[in-house]
């Protein structure tokens, strides 16, 4: 069970069996990959592995663009942070790996081509809009209206545009563990920016750091 | 069982059963703050679904102000602090 799932954590049997406790849902052995997927965006050493590649990554944009506007400031950050976001993920799911090709896909377009072409003989070829599959516990599947929502929701998830119903739920729940550990690391980080711009004026010697007030 | 033929051959070799939608749904609804309550009876997957796609976009938009947050900080910290705060945070 713990051999499967690749863990940056040195012990990722004690982490795991602490989020299980913590966890009300009791989850088996099938599930039980995609749930140490999960809770491994919550645990305290991915978000400092995220935050450390987010530091690079900003550094790096600040770097390019000292004085740039706002909005495109913004806007660089945000592409930094989502590419730190799928290097972190170690391109395991689908809009990880859309993310960080998406900046290829610009320049070679034949790459998104053959990637599309592959997905279609994948999933067999029919992509009609008929529902594949009734399921009568969910009750609405054959609803066309379950099928809009679920059309939008691979739209907002990265790289899941054309995927099927069961890709598209287990990406999205993924995708979403994922953006709420981002969400915490950049509050985190612009704390701790904020907070050392307020207690340091101007240029400040690097040699004796202020401790960060809000942290502890 | 015309369906269920068809179902094996569209999954590419891994069967996608009525259970493990039932399972993903579930566990999708376990994420979202505002359904984590209720009872997953209740719960119809379109209103799970749609809970899903508000979350995900609130939390899109959440990135995006943090994002112009910290670049407005970034411009005015130099980077000797920013060594400073990554030194921290590797701790």
């Amino acid at each position: 069970m713990a051999s499967t799932v690749t863990n940056p954590l040195p012990n990722p049997n004690s982490d795991r069996s602490r989020r299980k406790k913590k966890k009300s849902t009791i989850q088996d052995n099938q599930t039980n990959q995609n749930h140490s997927h999960i809770t491994r965006w919550k645990s305290e050493a991915q978000h400092q592995i995220y935050s450390s590649k987010l530091l690079q990554a900003l550094n790096q944009v600040s770097l390019d663009a000292p004085s740039s506007s706002a909005r495109r400031g913004g806007r660089a950050v945000r592409e930094a942070a989502d590419r730190a976001l799928a290097v972190a993920a170690k391109g395991r799911t689908r809009w990880s790996r859309a993310i960080l090709t998406s900046r290829l896909k610009l320049k070679f377009r034949k790459q998104k081509r053959q990637r599309g072409s592959i997905v279609a003989s994948v999933t067999g070829g029919s992509r009609s809009k008929k529902p594949r599959f009734s399921v009568s516990k969910l009750k609405a599947k054959s609803l066309p209206a379950v099928q809009r929502k679920v059309k939008v929701l691979g739209r907002l998830v990265p790289g899941c545009r054309k995927q099927p119903l069961p890709i598209i739920l287990e990406e999205a729940t993924d995708y979403i563990a994922a953006l709420e550990m981002q969400v915490r690391a950049m509050a985190t980080l612009a704390e701790l920016l904020s907070g050392s711009g307020a207690t340091s004026s101007g240029s400040a010697p690097p040699s004796l750091p202020p401790p960060p007030p809000t942290r502890q | 069982m015309s369906s269920r033929r068809s179902r094996s051959r569209q999954s590419g070799g891994s069967r996608i059963t009525d259970d493990q939608i039932y399972d993903l749904v579930s566990k999708l609804q376990q994420l979202l703050p505002e359904l984590r309550n209720s009872h997953s009876d209740k719960v119809s997957a379109a209103k799970v679904l749609q809970e899903t796609c508000n979350y995900i976009r609130s939390l899109h938009r959440e990135v995006d102000d943090l994002s112009e947050r910290l670049s407005e900080l970034l411009a005015t910290t130099d980077s000797a602090q920013a060594a400073i705060i990554r030194s921290l945070l590797l701790r």
